[in-house]
């Protein structure tokens, strides 16, 4: 825990670095040669066009939303997985996880038949008034779908590192579960929540097939940014690379809040690893 | 009003009847392993036993046959665990930790703070209330843990090795500040020291291969010891065997000696044990002739530093001991694998029936 | 931190697997060229790109190619107009290219990119489709206008977006579409699921969905007709091959598959 990258022995052979090398020019050549492809004297003007502003705002609105259904769906999903024990609990976690290697498009299909206009629930639905299909909301239904994966297993991490021995304490001082969870649960696993919900906004934002597939694709309505670069590109290149810039960098700006969560709780951690570590320290 | 307790776990062979008085402390001593944990998390209500009761103040704790009937969440028990590790809520300043007994009990905040602030001075903690966990050292994170426990002014306080982390600075400031606040109070506490024992409890129970084994107040069993476990915290030698007229008859291993407590001549026949300090015998290299009434052939297995003694270690698998000066040691030349004698007076071998 | 792995691992896989699949249409062997024979009878392999609507009516033209001149292969691959003139753009080996509008074929055209001129070899008209059951009860052009008919079209940015304007604006119809998709297939598949009443798309669509949609000609839409070019590509290596395969598609044959497809005469 306290050793330093620094000082240590890394064990790794020089060839892997060359390995890693391609790996990463895999992912950041192609970065860069979009980059290099911007209209740069254009550029404020295209991603400010009318279209594209309606479709970053249309973005970041369902991507809040789904982040938000996410937590709420997704903070009892990973605490079930995690601390319960019950029949079929493999079967659920791998079920729940299926979104991450699904192809969108297939969990468009699926949504569609979920909540369709002739969908398993879509009929009773519409009967009660509620239409799903074409709206903003099946945008949020879309990108719920393929984002949640990323909390409950960011959310499950984080649940079985911490362990549940504040629990434990908690309860015999008096405190019943919901408030363990509220006080104690939660709080400890706060950075693992922090991560699992920037990561789930992330892939919100660059959900593409089953917004598609199940949505549709109307401008301020159901055309997010990436459906928004996906028809510019029949017309003006120049727009879509544009806006895959824009889409890139806020991406970029998500996953280094990500990537910053967990530095930030590492105390809390380390603490609940090793809560003897003081005391570990005092008997040297 | 007392506690009482029954419980069996099949899938550990866990099965141990306990009564704790009002105002007593019992303390639970056991080799590792042997379900003194298990015992404590039954009563706290984090382990399911598979059958069994438990009452404490006329409430029931549980009450299971074949792993269903009445059972009390850990929350509505009032049994306070405080474990070998402080446990402090690391996202909790230390006064917020000690304030979550009795919030969570529905006391308003300023009440709770007030009973927080008393436990933190009970515990001399309270310059650390606008601390965080992670700015304690061991002994003060543990007296906060024992405040906090306090605070949720608990039935039943269950300690679980409190001591076993803390350094040899910070174990005594501890076993004072316990002393203190277990007097009147209902606790059962888990350790491997004597000392703890004997400073702290009334009683003590020794628990081994998940029952127990012994139980008695703690002077007693210490001078008394029925079992192999309680001689070794006393650090007696202990032979478990028959009673003869004189003495002790254990696998060819005749002891003569002294029945202490009971007058009359020993009740042979019985089972029992003899019991001797380490201290009383001495190792010759021959036979001796003479006085000495018990002298037997043994092999030499460990010789290790005892204080200022080489205690030698030797026969029935080295768990008889012998104290002996170093230069004893170098006179007699020994070296584990040797055959030697150990000689013991009768007048110093306690014998009582079991 | 494990399961952070697993997702960094699991991510990672499937952009390599996105990667790969991205680059099956640009693997195509090689064509190996092999010289005609005076009899008319060719062989070696000829790569056609075409749109997504000529699917049907290609797949047994190829067959029917392959057939008549045993030695030779066709290689089809069906994309989008204008993804499928990007990639010929870029260097894919295509050795003949079918759009389903003349404004991909002009940028080709424009970029010096094509072998001698294009042949327009067919036309496609736009036709409404309906779930079998019309539950619109749409019966016109103008009862697309209808208030509450979930009408699906193409977006203005591709060809059949832009001939759903100009059938509009001769119709005096505005419509108000509950989605305005990228690709034709994309309209047809939510008449087909039942999730639209009704949509815009081609005849050959309609034709090419079978049972499942109900096609309603309306008149306007003979004012919006899209004119289907064909040309060899400039860079390839089977220039002759890429001529008969051409030869075939504007001959008699072609026009009686593509006719039989719902396409209509240039």
């Amino acid at each position: 825990m306290t050793t330093r990258k620094t000082a240590t022995y890394t064990g790794i052979p020089g060839w892997i670095y060359a390995v890693a090398a391609a790996g990463a020019l895999l992912v950041v050549l192609p970065l860069a040669a979009m980059v290099a492809r911007v209209n740069w004297a254009n550029f404020i003007p295209l991603i400010t066009s009318e279209s594209s502003l309606t479709a970053l705002g249309l973005s970041l609105r369902t991507s809040a939303a789904s982040t938000v259904l996410c937590i709420v769906l997704g903070v009892p999903l990973a605490l079930v997985l995690a601390r319960g024990s019950f029949p079929g609990q493999r079967v659920l976690r791998s079920l729940v996880l299926l979104p991450l290697v699904l192809p969108p498009v297939v969990g468009g299909i699926a949504l569609l038949y979920t909540f369709g206009r002739q969908g398993l629930l879509g009929r009773t639905l519409e009967v009660a008034g509620l239409q799903i299909a074409f709206s903003t909301t099946a945008v949020v239904l879309a990108q719920t779908f393929v984002a949640l994966p990323f909390l409950v297993v960011s959310l499950e991490g984080a649940l079985r590192i911490a362990g549940s021995r504040y629990e434990s304490v908690a309860a015999t001082l008096g405190a019943g579960p919901s408030t363990v969870l509220r006080r104690i649960t939660l709080p400890l696993v706060l950075p693992g929540l922090a991560s699992g919900a920037v990561l789930s906004f992330a892939r919100s934002l660059g959900e593409f097939g089953a917004t598609l597939t199940f949505a549709g694709s109307l401008q301020g309505v159901t055309r997010t940014l990436p459906l928004e670069i996906y028809l510019q590109r029949e017309t003006d290149a120049d727009a879509a690379v544009a806006l895959s810039l824009v889409l890139v960098a806020v991406a970029i700006a998500v996953v280094a809040l990500a990537y910053r969560g967990p530095r930030a709780g590492r105390p809390v951690r380390a603490e609940s690893t090793t809560p003897a570590s003081a005391t570990g320290g005092a008997v040297q | 009003m007392t506690f009482v307790v029954e419980a069996a776990v099949d899938g550990r062979g866990f099965d141990v009847s306990l009564r704790v008085g009002p105002g007593e402390t019992v303390a639970v001593m056991g080799p590792n392993g042997a379900g003194k944990s298990t015992l404590l998390n039954v009563i706290a209500g984090l382990l399911h036993p598979d059958s069994g009761k438990a009452e404490l103040d006329g409430r029931t704790l549980f009450h299971l046959t074949g792993g269903h009937g009445e059972w009390t969440a850990p929350h509505h028990r009032g049994t306070a665990l405080l474990a070998q590790e402080p446990l402090l809520f690391p996202h909790l300043s230390v006064l917020e930790n000690v304030a979550f007994g009795p919030r969570s009990a529905g006391a308003s905040k300023q009440a709770a703070r007030e009973s927080a602030l008393r436990w933190l001075a009970e515990v001399e903690a309270g310059e650390l209330q606008a601390r965080r966990p992670a700015e304690l050292s061991g002994g003060q994170a543990q007296r906060v843990a024992v405040a906090r426990a306090l605070a949720a002014d608990p039935g039943l306080l269950l300690l679980d090795e409190p001591m076993a982390a803390l350094d040899i600075h910070a174990a005594p400031l501890l076993r004072r500040l316990l002393k203190r606040v277990l007097a009147g109070r209902r606790a059962i506490i888990i350790t491997h020291d004597v000392l703890d024992a004997l400073m702290l409890a009334d009683r003590v129970v020794i628990l081994e291969n998940g029952s127990i084994s012994e139980e008695g107040l703690t002077r007693e069993v210490l001078q008394r010891p029925r079992s192999r476990f309680a001689a070794g915290l006393a650090g007696l030698n202990f032979v478990a065997g028959g009673i003869t007229e004189h003495g002790l008859e254990a696998g060819g291993l005749s002891l003569h000696g002294q029945h202490h407590d009971l007058p009359g001549p020993l009740p042979a026949g019985q089972p029992g044990v003899a019991v001797f300090p380490p201290s009383a015998v001495s190792v010759f290299l021959s036979e001796p002739h003479g006085s000495p009434r018990n002298a037997f052939p043994v092999t030499v297995a460990e010789l290790e530093p005892h204080g200022d003694q080489i205690r030698v270690r030797a026969g029935r698998g080295g768990l008889l001991g012998a104290d002996i000066t170093p230069s004893a040691a170098a006179d007699l030349g020994l070296e584990p694998g040797m055959k030697v004698y150990f000689v013991v007076k009768a007048g110093a071998v306690a014998i009582y029936p079991t | 931190m494990s399961t952070r792995t697993h997702v960094k691992t699991a991510l990672a896989s499937a952009a390599l697997l996105v990667g790969l699949a991205g680059c099956a249409p640009a693997s195509t062997p090689p064509a190996a060229s092999a010289p005609a024979e005076a009899t008319g009878r060719l062989s070696g392999t000829v790569t056609v790109f075409a749109a997504a609507s000529l699917k049907a009516s290609f797949t047994d033209l190829a067959a029917q190619f392959e057939a008549k001149n045993p030695g030779a292969k066709v290689m089809l691959s069906f994309a989008g107009s204008s993804d499928l003139a990007a990639q010929i753009a870029q260097g894919a080996p295509a050795d003949v290219f079918a759009s389903a509008d003349t404004k991909n074929m002009a940028k080709l055209a424009d970029a010096r990119l094509l072998d001698g001129a294009a042949a327009n070899f067919a036309t496609n008209v736009l036709e409404i489709a309906v779930p079998p059951s019309n539950p619109a009860s749409i019966l016109s052009f103008a009862d697309l206008a209808k208030p509450g008919v979930k009408v699906v079209l193409c977006a203005s940015q591709v060809p059949c977006g832009a001939a759903a304007d100009a059938v509009e604006q001769a119709a005096g119809v505005t419509l108000a579409p509950v989605s305005e998709e990228s690709s034709v297939t994309d309209v047809l598949g939510k008449v087909t699921s039942g999730e639209a009443d009704a949509g815009l798309v081609y005849v050959t669509d309609v034709k090419g969905a079978g049972e499942k949609v109900k096609g309603i000609a309306f008149p306007e839409s003979s004012g919006a007709a899209n004119t289907y070019p064909i040309a060899a590509v400039g860079s390839s290596r089977n220039k002759e091959l890429a001529r008969a395969f051409i030869a075939l598609v504007t001959g008699a044959d072609g026009q009686k598959i593509l006719g039989e497809a719902g396409f209509g005469k240039p």
